[in-house]
């Protein structure tokens, strides 16, 4: 018997007035798996993403989170899950250490000084962490923000972009952190990328979102030899520019 | 998972803004700074006033008293709303919204802040007004902790309101925190007599708890009487202020869930 999704998503729809975000979509992801949730801008990636963590609440349909309906039973899981995007920033005039700190407490670390010692070293944030956060460069904070991401150690974890203010070494070396992290911790991992690469490196699935609804949802092997391209990126334009074929997901 | 409160993460939250409070001595300064220039002024007053008119001579105090507690009453709000804001310019908020952190915890946090603040700024302005006027706040014992109660949850329920605002509305709305509580300056009678006003307003002012300390302060400042009558009214009034700031804020946290607000960190 296979173990129940850590994410199901049911005809989940997001209408704000006149517009809607997220169109009836429906997808469920097993525990241990990295997904990525591609799309152009306004396709609903960050809605959706929104909605998993209880951020926004949906207009219809359901989203279930370890096994917890959100956003009404958000706080029997919330430290089970955490979340990093550049679109949310820690506060800028405390120290990177102040910060963990701060966020270690709120998610209920047993040993945070510990805790902040081990990210340090996985993330090379040691010279940092004494540091004002608003202080650093951008790619300085991207790793702040993966360490606060992670100092709950969660078992969902959702990514909004993010290597996107990396230099290529840097953003190579973190996604070679992320893939050891959900091996290590069998977590489930969602990330909302523009970057490719970074999804044919990392991602064993990969979901299409067009104007609120999923176009195509696959392991990358499977969606190039159906667009006939060769790379994920091609992919994406045809499906951006509405050049291939819209595919209704078997739910 | 407990249902209970979480005092850790209360004292987390409250770490949170004493980092951000002692990491800049102009944040510090400023807090005592309006206080000690509002005391000064009033107190130079009422000494000028009590050397020409013979009532003012025997209501010694009651203008220093009734901006030492207007301040109470303001910087109360204002230590609320504005450890609030700091999420809001730091663009934090959607930080702590998917963080185990419940409402209540973090307006008990806002709430222990307003306390700490308001401490920072008020003692060392009580001071001043004994060493410069002779004034001696604390030396109204009991009826000071009735006052300072009373005053305390208007301040909190104030800014209970207005941090449901900014979170519906984003920082549109920030001017609220400033400029909110200048409606109870003139509404409260905080530098004269509710009789003073049209028969009209009186009502109005009647509704609101801070005039129920004035008034208060003045019975026993002037005529040397504490009237617990008026602390009880406004304890029940104050009561009535709370609950409806507490199901504002969450009516106001449900909507912006509903309408994406909590997404776009108060833009």
């Amino acid at each position: 018997m296979s173990a129940p999704p850590a994410i199901a998503v049911d005809r989940l729809v997001k209408r704000y007035k006149q517009t809607t975000a997220v169109a009836g979509i429906s997808f469920a992801l097993a525990p241990g798996t990295i997904t990525a949730l591609l799309g152009g801008n306004g396709a609903g990636k960050t809605t959706t993403i929104a909605m998993l963590l209880g951020l926004v609440e949906p207009t219809a349909g359901s989203v279930h989170v370890l096994g917890a309906a959100m956003p009404r039973e958000r706080y029997r899981v919330l430290h089970r899950v955490n979340f990093e995007s550049p679109y949310v920033e820690m506060p800028r005039r405390l120290t990177v250490r102040q910060n963990l700190k701060v966020f270690g407490r709120l998610y209920g670390v047993p040993d945070i000084p510990a805790r902040i010692a081990a990210l340090a070293a996985e993330l090379d944030l040691g010279e940092l962490l004494d540091r004002e956060t608003g202080k650093l460069s951008s790619g300085q904070r991207t790793r702040v923000a993966l360490a606060k991401a992670l100092i709950n150690e969660p078992e969902v974890l959702l990514l909004d972009e993010p290597t996107a203010s990396l230099d290529p070494d840097t953003a190579d070396w973190i996604r070679g952190h992320l893939d050891r992290y959900r091996t290590a911790r069998n977590a489930t991992v969602l990330l909302a990328s523009h970057n490719m690469v970074e999804v044919e490196r990392l991602c064993e699935r990969v979901i299409i979102m067009r104007r609120g609804a999923i176009v195509d949802d696959d392991a990358p092997p499977a969606l190039l030899a159906r667009y006939g391209r060769d790379s994920l990126e091609e992919v994406f334009l045809d499906v951006a520019r509405g050049q291939g074929e819209t595919r209704e997901v078997a739910q | 998972m407990s249902r209970a409160i979480s005092l850790s993460r209360v004292a987390a939250m409250v770490q949170r803004y004493w980092y951000l409070l002692r990491s800049s001595w102009p944040r510090l300064l400023d807090l005592v700074y309006w206080p000690a220039v509002q005391m000064l002024m009033w107190g130079f007053l009422q000494l000028y006033l009590a050397q020409n008119a013979g009532f003012f001579a025997r209501a010694g105090g009651t203008f220093i008293g009734a901006v030492l507690l207007w301040d109470i009453l303001f910087r109360g709000q204002l230590g609320f709303s504005l450890s609030f804001l700091e999420e809001m310019w730091s663009r934090n908020v959607g930080n702590l919204m998917i963080s185990p952190l419940r409402p209540i915890e973090l307006v008990l946090a806002l709430m222990t802040m307003s306390v700490i603040r308001l401490a920072i700024s008020t003692i060392p302005v009580a001071l001043l007004a004994i060493a410069f006027f002779g004034f001696n706040l604390f030396g109204l014992g009991l009826a000071l902790a009735a006052f300072f109660v009373n005053l305390l949850l208007t301040s909190w329920s104030v800014g209970i309101f207005v941090s449901g605002l900014v979170l519906r509305n984003g920082l549109g709305a920030e001017n609220m925190a400033w400029s909110i509580m200048f409606i109870f300056l003139p509404l409260t009678c905080v530098y004269y007599p509710v009789a003073v006003l049209p028969h009209w307003l009186q009502h109005i002012s009647w509704l609101l708890p801070p005039t129920y300390v004035f008034e208060g302060m003045r019975a026993l400042l002037i005529d040397h009487v504490f009237r617990a009558d008026l602390m009880l009214e406004a304890l029940g009034l104050n009561a009535v202020f709370f609950v409806g700031a507490a199901a504002a804020f969450m009516g106001l946290l449900k909507s912006a869930r509903r309408s994406g607000a909590l997404m776009q960190g108060g833009e």
